[in-house]
């Protein structure tokens, strides 16, 4: 038994030590050859994997969170909105609503949404009427962006049509062709909006 | 479209895997890889350990429940003194008590059920030493289990099913930490996070508002998470995130890990029993039922979220509360199928906001136990469970007492399997019973009504289950839960894996029965579809009534089933 | 009766003619499945029954009983219509489960009277060291004993004749009218108790001790006293248990479960529940089951000494056929008349007949019959100056000397030296003939008259009609079976390959076949034997399944798992079905037990939310009156079945031989599919009954 015990005690140590060494090879492979990815794909703006609350109709916005500006509770409105550390209202933590198909709650929480993008003049896509699983999706769809159109090209004065073939330039493919859902990455996407009114 | 693709490269991929991976798996635990040799004595050497001494059942189950025991010791006190550990750049403070030992006990008992947040709560030091460590060494543990039940049918009047400490170590350096590692790298390429330094705050020129976020070394625990059928996420939002899953490959790739070593080990079983059918039977079983609920998930998910509907926008994409968009719907539905399908519980999507049917789908996967595909090792076991079970009853109805691979199943086998397919649902509704009757049960669901109950279940069946999912609506961070919820992943574990490992003494004992056209054919269409019997009728029947009370009422409140 | 009936048209080998073909039939007559006596005594017995030490050995049946119980309290302090209906059909599911069980006890006890009278206190006359004669109590005889038995004598217990011949009426044990003859030494040197001398005088040994002899165990057998759960009655006992645990805390959670959902659930109902989905039908049927097989093998006038071997029986890989008598005829007829040296084919056929006149066994017969057919050549009155030369082991010969002919039968080596001693030379072509003859199978009887070889008369083994098929049958069920004969191997292989065995043993020794079982169970196989000497006894006791014929010795019985009252070989292939039947019995009522349980949680689910849940109406798929009426016609149903399979469960499924996939796939449909739609018609038509009688 106490040679079990010791046994038992050596063995989990040295798994210890060799998921550490696992670890920190796989650390120093990956800020070796994939920098950029293994820090965050970090932009000027923000990162490329994480959304973020766009305050102003001049920009195309990303999908809603339970915080920010859509939200509805306004125990949850906290500003900084879609900011990670903030999500949900509880800070620091990533994470959906969790509100089941038939809560109450979340009936209210989406007609509130439908009418805050109609006041937008927006007729909103189901994408932006509710809210993504880690609650800080960085994606639309193609067709989210053309439903933005209207809001964007009223505030920035661009024609759609400009807009239309932005947000055809910005659409990333399923991976592989058939991997997942077709995507645009809205800091990107606004990145492209920027320089496009800068030219 | 694009899903029909999905699919098909997913068989693809896991056919060919089921094949040479599950060859391969045989040839470790046979003692025939070798090429990491050194490392391998090191450790025997270290450790203090005979590789060519091997365990009667009981020293086999002793090893592997002191081991247990110590790994959970260990994974607390860390939690414990994570403040005064390394790596630890957000300076986070001591895990509360309840919560180390509810978290110890899920990631040892391979459920990584979490009630914590990962980037507001856990060190890397803890991420790394704690966390992943168990990662790669319970689904070892499983596998192992595994692989001794299976000596029980490929040995013949033996006494030993195997040395624990050897077959955890082969499992590890010959198959888990490679694997893990190269898909490893292939997370980070496709923009998976792997880093020491601390979070990073980002002011946005463009919009005006700072960020900050949170980092870490998330993309090889990633690699293990899955493969490991762990589930155990780095960050709160687990594969939903981008920083551990960023893109629909990632998503791809995770599915595939999730469901290869379940998937394969089945070959591996028919080869160590030198009847590769055999295999392919215990395979069709699982394939059969998982592609059922596949089936009727994506279906469902498919069909729109009600509350969208209700407030008047019109979908054509499925229900996306809850969802990423670079998945999409019928994606996030796959995912989850092959996510609580397979004890790992890994979530890209809010399972919570599943509609009723397609959580139902996430939650019957669980409920029959966990063998379709299963856990690494876990779903193998317990299939073989379930299987004596219908070799027991199929093999009466042609009038011979059973025999499985030439071993009777007599009392002492039915009572183990009897045993082993009887706790998972006794714990499950018994604890999930106490939990709706005390208040302290009561506070947890974040919906009202049946979605309430299908939450409290839903945590229950996970834990009993060692799957680790939630509908996520429930708090479960409290000393009620915190500690039901580790009795019930203890219990789900280790009162499966002893009469499994008994099982497997018992059967190694044996002399075969030699085979003979009168012998109750247990490679057959037949034998599949009773096998799908016993594992619907245990499961089914023990949860209907529970199951109507939560998903099929909600469902059917409009009146109709889909 | 069940359809796996002997067909053997062969009488069973006993010394004495016997007449061609009969049923078997014993002390255990087939009886009436609802034989009215029985059936009052069954009834009496069911609620003798509800003694809790005796339920609680079925743990099924106890939950229902206590189910029961709980409804009853519940029906006194809330009483109404539904809840004493569902506790009086409660009680009535426990009643009807003793009464499956009393029913098939009732069975055997019936036998055991039968027995019982013939043990009826016998004297016996008890020889004292000295030899003088007491007459005692047959009661107070111990082992050692030895009895003094004339004609007209009871014989007072089971012994070994050690002086003496006598014929012995064993009718009250096997059946069988036809007396038998009983000898010192050798392998018919058994009597049992309880039989009569029909004439001579015999002394015998006594070998079983008071109270223990064949016919007080058989007794004990049929009544089933002395029965034991079998292994595999215990393993299925357990899984049983294990699902009646499991759905235990099923049902009790719903109290909660309801709760929470701000439902009330009746007690009444979840005890209900509980009952309808533990498997009651296999629960109540079981040791019915159990006793019904040995019940059908008693029926074939076979006993066996414990389920354990009946079981086994069901296992058996390999079976070990005596040739003679299971099958061939077991007498060899002659079949054709093969002369030489130039003599004539009547020629032969006429000396053959002559010198088989006085030949009294069957070969010599069919030498005079096959004659007579052919020739036509009619049985001759020979003068007086005749002689007969009987058949000695020593000249291995048979003849007749009359008118200064000397004609001689027998073996070819026999009948050359006899020429060759008169001066003669046999004829080259005789070797091959006689070579030819035993290829084929056939035993070559040479004819010779003073120095002149007249030919070969061939003594044809018979193989029993419809043995081929028996054993294809055997084969499709991957059973194998093997051929023990004392012929040479070339006569063996021949009857082999035409009786279709699937493998032979020949010129079989007992250390041969002792061998062989060896060689066959360290493969793991389960073997089965006939046997009846006492050089048998050692592969008797070594075998699965060791059928003694009651013919046999002490020791063999002794030795043997099995006793056949008819003394017939063949029944070995039945004893298999049977075995097969009552294991086959038990899956498919298990099966069909689970089964059931899909259609009563439609019946019972949706009636115990229906009211907070309006909507769970959806999964009232038999649109079952109200939620009462659904419950009540579930109970009324899970306990109606029990009494509906009582006549399954005592004749056993159905049992035809065929490949194992075959059967599985059969009773799958059957009593799996059909288990599953069965209880939707039947709940739904009770429902109906019930409204119509406005029960509900």
């Amino acid at each position: 038994m106490l040679i079990l015990l010791r046994r038992s005690v050596v063995f989990a140590v040295v798994m210890m030590a060799g998921t550490l060494v696992y670890a920190f090879i796989g650390t120093g492979v990956a800020q070796l050859f994939f920098k950029n990815q293994a820090n965050g794909s970090i932009t000027a703006n923000g990162s490329t994997l994480i959304g973020q609350n766009w305050k102003s109709p001049a920009f195309f916005h990303g999908r809603p969170d339970d915080a920010g500006p859509y939200a509805t509770n306004l125990a949850k409105h906290i500003p900084g909105g879609d900011n990670p550390l903030v999500a949900n209202g509880v800070p620091g933590a990533s994470g959906g609503t969790n509100l089941g198909p038939r809560s109450k709650v979340l009936l209210d929480n989406t007609k509130a949404l439908v009418a805050y993008w109609h006041a937008m003049g927006v007729n909103p896509t189901p994408d932006l009427v509710t809210t993504s699983a880690s609650g800080y999706d960085p994606d639309i769809s193609p067709a989210d962006a053309t439903a933005e159109i209207p809001m964007v090209a009223k505030a920035t004065g661009i024609a759609p049509a400009t807009l239309a073939s932005l947000i055809n330039k910005e659409t990333h493919g399923p991976e592989l062709g058939f991997l997942g859902a077709s995507y645009i990455d809205v800091l990107q996407l606004n990145e492209a909006l920027v320089a496009l009114e800068h030219r | 479209m694009g899903f029909f693709w999905t699919i098909v490269a997913l068989v693809v991929v896991l056919g060919l895997s089921w094949r040479y991976l599950g060859s391969y798996l045989a040839a470790v635990f046979d003692g025939r890889v070798h090429f990491l040799g050194p490392i391998e004595r090191g450790i025997y050497r270290v450790v203090g350990v005979d590789p060519d001494r091997e365990q009667s059942w009981q020293r086999y189950a002793a090893s592997l429940v002191v081991f247990s025991a110590i790994s959970i010791a260990l994974t607390y006190l860390i939690f414990r003194i994570q403040g005064s550990l390394p790596l630890n750049p957000q300076h986070l403070g001591a895990v509360p008590p309840a919560l180390s030992f509810n978290t110890a006990s899920s990631f040892v008992t391979n459920t990584n059920w979490q009630n914590y947040a990962g980037e507001t709560t856990m060190s890397y030091f803890s991420q790394i030493a704690a966390l992943t460590t168990q990662q790669f060494v319970t689904p070892a543990v499983g596998i192992a289990v595994a692989i001794a039940l299976v000596r029980g049918f490929s040995r013949h009047g033996a006494s030993t099913i195997g040395n624990f400490w050897v077959d955890i170590t082969r499992c590890l350096l010959y198959v888990l930490i490679p694997i893990a590692f190269c898909f490893g790298i292939i997370f980070v390429a496709q923009g998976g996070v792997q880093t020491l330094a601390g979070p990073v705050t980002i002011h946005d020129h463009l919009n005006g508002v700072s960020q900050t976020i949170p980092r870490g070394p998330i993309a090889f625990m990633e690699a293990i998470k899955q493969l490991g059928t762990n589930g155990g996420g780095f960050l709160n939002a687990n594969s939903a995130a981008p920083f551990e899953n960023p893109t629909g490959l990632t998503n791809f790739l995770s599915i595939y890990l999730v469901l290869v070593l379940p998937f394969s080990l089945t070959y591996t079983f028919g080869k160590m029993v030198n009847s590769v059918r055999h295999g392919a039977a215990l395979l069709a079983a699982m394939v059969i039922i998982f592609g059922c609920w596949v089936g009727y998930t994506s279906y469902a998910e498919h069909q729109g979220n009600p509350a969208v509907a209700a407030a008047g926008v019109h979908q054509s994409t499925g229900n996306t509360e809850g969802k990423e968009v670079r998945f999409g719907d019928t994606s996030s539905a796959l995912f989850g199928v092959a996510s609580t399908s397979t004890s790992t519980g890994s979530a890209d999507a809010s399972y919570d906001s599943f509609t009723p049917i397609g959580g139902m789908g996430l939650m019957s996967g669980m409920m029959l136990g966990e063998v379709t595909p299963g856990g690494d090792g876990s779903g193998l076991y317990t299939i073989l469970v379930f299987a004596i079970v219908a070799v027991f009853i199929g093999g009466l109805m042609i009038g011979r007492t059973p025999e499985f691979l030439g071993k009777k199943i007599q009392a002492r086998e039915i009572k183990l399997a009897g045993l082993a397919s009887l706790v998972m649902p006794l714990t499950v509704l018994v604890l999930t019973a106490i939990a709706v009757s005390l208040h302290a049960g009561r506070a947890g669901p974040l919906n009202a009504g049946p979605h309430g109950f299908s939450e409290i279940l839903y945590a229950l069946t996970s834990q009993g289950n060692n799957n680790g999912s939630a509908f996520g609506g429930l708090s479960g961070n409290t000393a009620f839960y915190n500690i039901v919820g580790a009795i019930d992943m203890l219990v789900g574990r280790f009162a499966i894996i002893i009469p499994a490992l008994a099982l497997g003494g018992a059967l190694a004992q044996k002399q075969p029965v030699p085979a003979s056209v009168g012998t109750f054919r247990t490679d057959t269409p037949m034998f599949v579809g009773l096998t799908i019997g016993v594992i619907l009728i245990i499961g089914g029947l023990t949860f209907f009534p529970a199951v109507s009370l939560g998903p099929i009422v909600e469902q059917l409140s409009h009146h109709r089933f889909f | 009766m069940t359809d796996t009936q002997a067909r053997d048209p062969q009488p069973p080998s006993t010394e004495l003619s016997q007449p061609i073909a009969r049923e078997p039939r014993g002390v255990a007559q087939a009886r009436s499945l609802f034989d009215r006596a029985i059936l009052r005594q069954a009834i009496i017995e069911a609620f003798k029954k509800f003694d809790p030490r005796v339920q609680i050995k079925n743990p099924v049946m106890f939950v229902v009983l206590i189910g029961t119980v709980v409804s009853l309290i519940e029906a006194i302090v809330h009483p109404g219509l539904f809840a004493w209906s569902i506790t009086a059909w409660l009680f009535g599911t426990v009643v009807f489960a003793n009464f499956a069980e009393a029913m098939a006890e009732g069975r055997g006890k019936a036998q055991a009277d039968t027995l019982r009278k013939m043990r009826a206190e016998t004297e016996a006359r008890r020889l004292d060291p000295q030899g003088t004669e007491e007459r005692v109590p047959a009661s107070s005889l111990t082992k050692g004993d030895l009895v003094v038995c004339e004609a007209g004598d009871l014989i007072p217990s089971d012994g070994d004749i050690i002086e003496g011949i006598a014929s012995v009426d064993e009718s009250a044990i096997t059946g069988e009218s036809a007396p038998v003859i009983r000898e010192s030494g050798g392998d018919r040197s058994a009597v049992t108790g309880g039989t009569k001398v029909l004439s001579d005088r015999i002394v015998v040994k006594i070998t079983a001790e008071r109270g223990n002899t064949f016919i007080d165990r058989m007794i004990s057998l049929v009544e089933g006293a002395s029965r034991q759960k079998t292994p595999n009655e215990i393993a299925l006992t357990i899984l049983l248990a294990v699902l009646t645990i499991v759905f235990l805390p099923v049902v009790v959670v719903l109290e909660p479960f309801g709760h929470y959902a701000g439902a009330g659930v009746s007690v009444v109902v979840l005890v209900a529940l509980l009952v309808c989905l533990i498997p009651t039908t296999i629960g109540a049927l079981l040791s019915a089951i159990g006793i019904a097989g040995m019940d059908r093998l008693v029926q074939r006038n076979v006993l066996a000494m414990s389920g354990r071997a009946v079981e086994a029986a069901g296992d058996v890989q390999t079976l070990l056929l005596d040739k003679t008598g299971t099958i061939t005829l077991g007498n060899r007829m002659a079949s054709a008349f093969y002369p030489v040296g130039g003599h004539s084919e009547e020629e032969l056929a006429a000396a053959a007949q002559l010198s088989s006149l006085a030949d009294e066994t069957p070969e010599g017969r069919s030498i005079v019959v096959l004659a007579k057919e052919r020739f036509n050549i009619r049985e001759r009155d020979l003068g007086p100056d005749h002689t007969f030369v009987p058949f000695t082991a020593q000249t291995r010969m048979s003849g007749l000397d009359v008118d200064h002919r000397q004609i001689r039968k027998g073996a070819a080596e026999a009948v050359k030296r006899w020429v060759a001693e008169q001066g003669g030379t046999p004829p080259s072509e005789l070797d091959a003939i006689v070579e030819r003859v035993a290829r084929a199978g056939s035993t070559p009887l040479a004819v010779a008259e003073g120095g002149d070889v007249l030919g070969v008369v061939e003594l044809k083994d018979v193989v029993k009609q419809g043995i081929r098929e028996r054993f294809d049958a055997m084969r499709q069920m991957g059973i194998r079976t093997v051929m023990i004969t004392g012929d040479n191997p070339l006569t063996a292989a021949a009857i082999a390959e035409e009786a279709g065995v699937d493998d032979y043993l020949a010129e079989a020794t007992p250390e041969a076949k002792m061998a062989l079982i060896r060689s066959e169970q360290e493969g793991g196989k389960l073997v089965a034997m006939t046997g009846d000497g006492t050089n048998d006894a050692p592969a008797l006791a070594q075998a699965d399944v060791g059928v003694a014929m009651n013919t046999g010795t002490t020791a063999a019985k002794e030795a043997g798992n099995m006793v056949d009252l008819d003394s017939n070989p063949t029944k070995l292939i039945d004893i298999v079905e049977i075995g097969k039947q009552l294991l086959i019995t038990r899956g498919a009522l298990t099966t069909f037990s689970i089964s059931n349980d899909v259609a009563k949680y439609f019946a019972i689910i949706p009636a115990l939310f229906v009211t907070t849940y309006p909507q769970l109406h959806a999964l009232n798929i038999m649109r079952l009156h109200s939620p009462q009426s659904a419950v009540l016609s579930a109970v009324i149903f899970n306990a109606l079945v029990i009494i509906a399979l009582i006549p399954l469960a005592l004749r056993g499924v159905r049992f035809k031989a065929a490949s194992s996939s075959a059967i599985l796939r059969r009773n799958v449909l059957i009593y799996g599919i059909g288990g599953l739609i069965t209880p939707f018609i039947f709940i739904k038509a009770i429902d109906l009954i019930l409204v119509a009688l406005h029960w509900y």
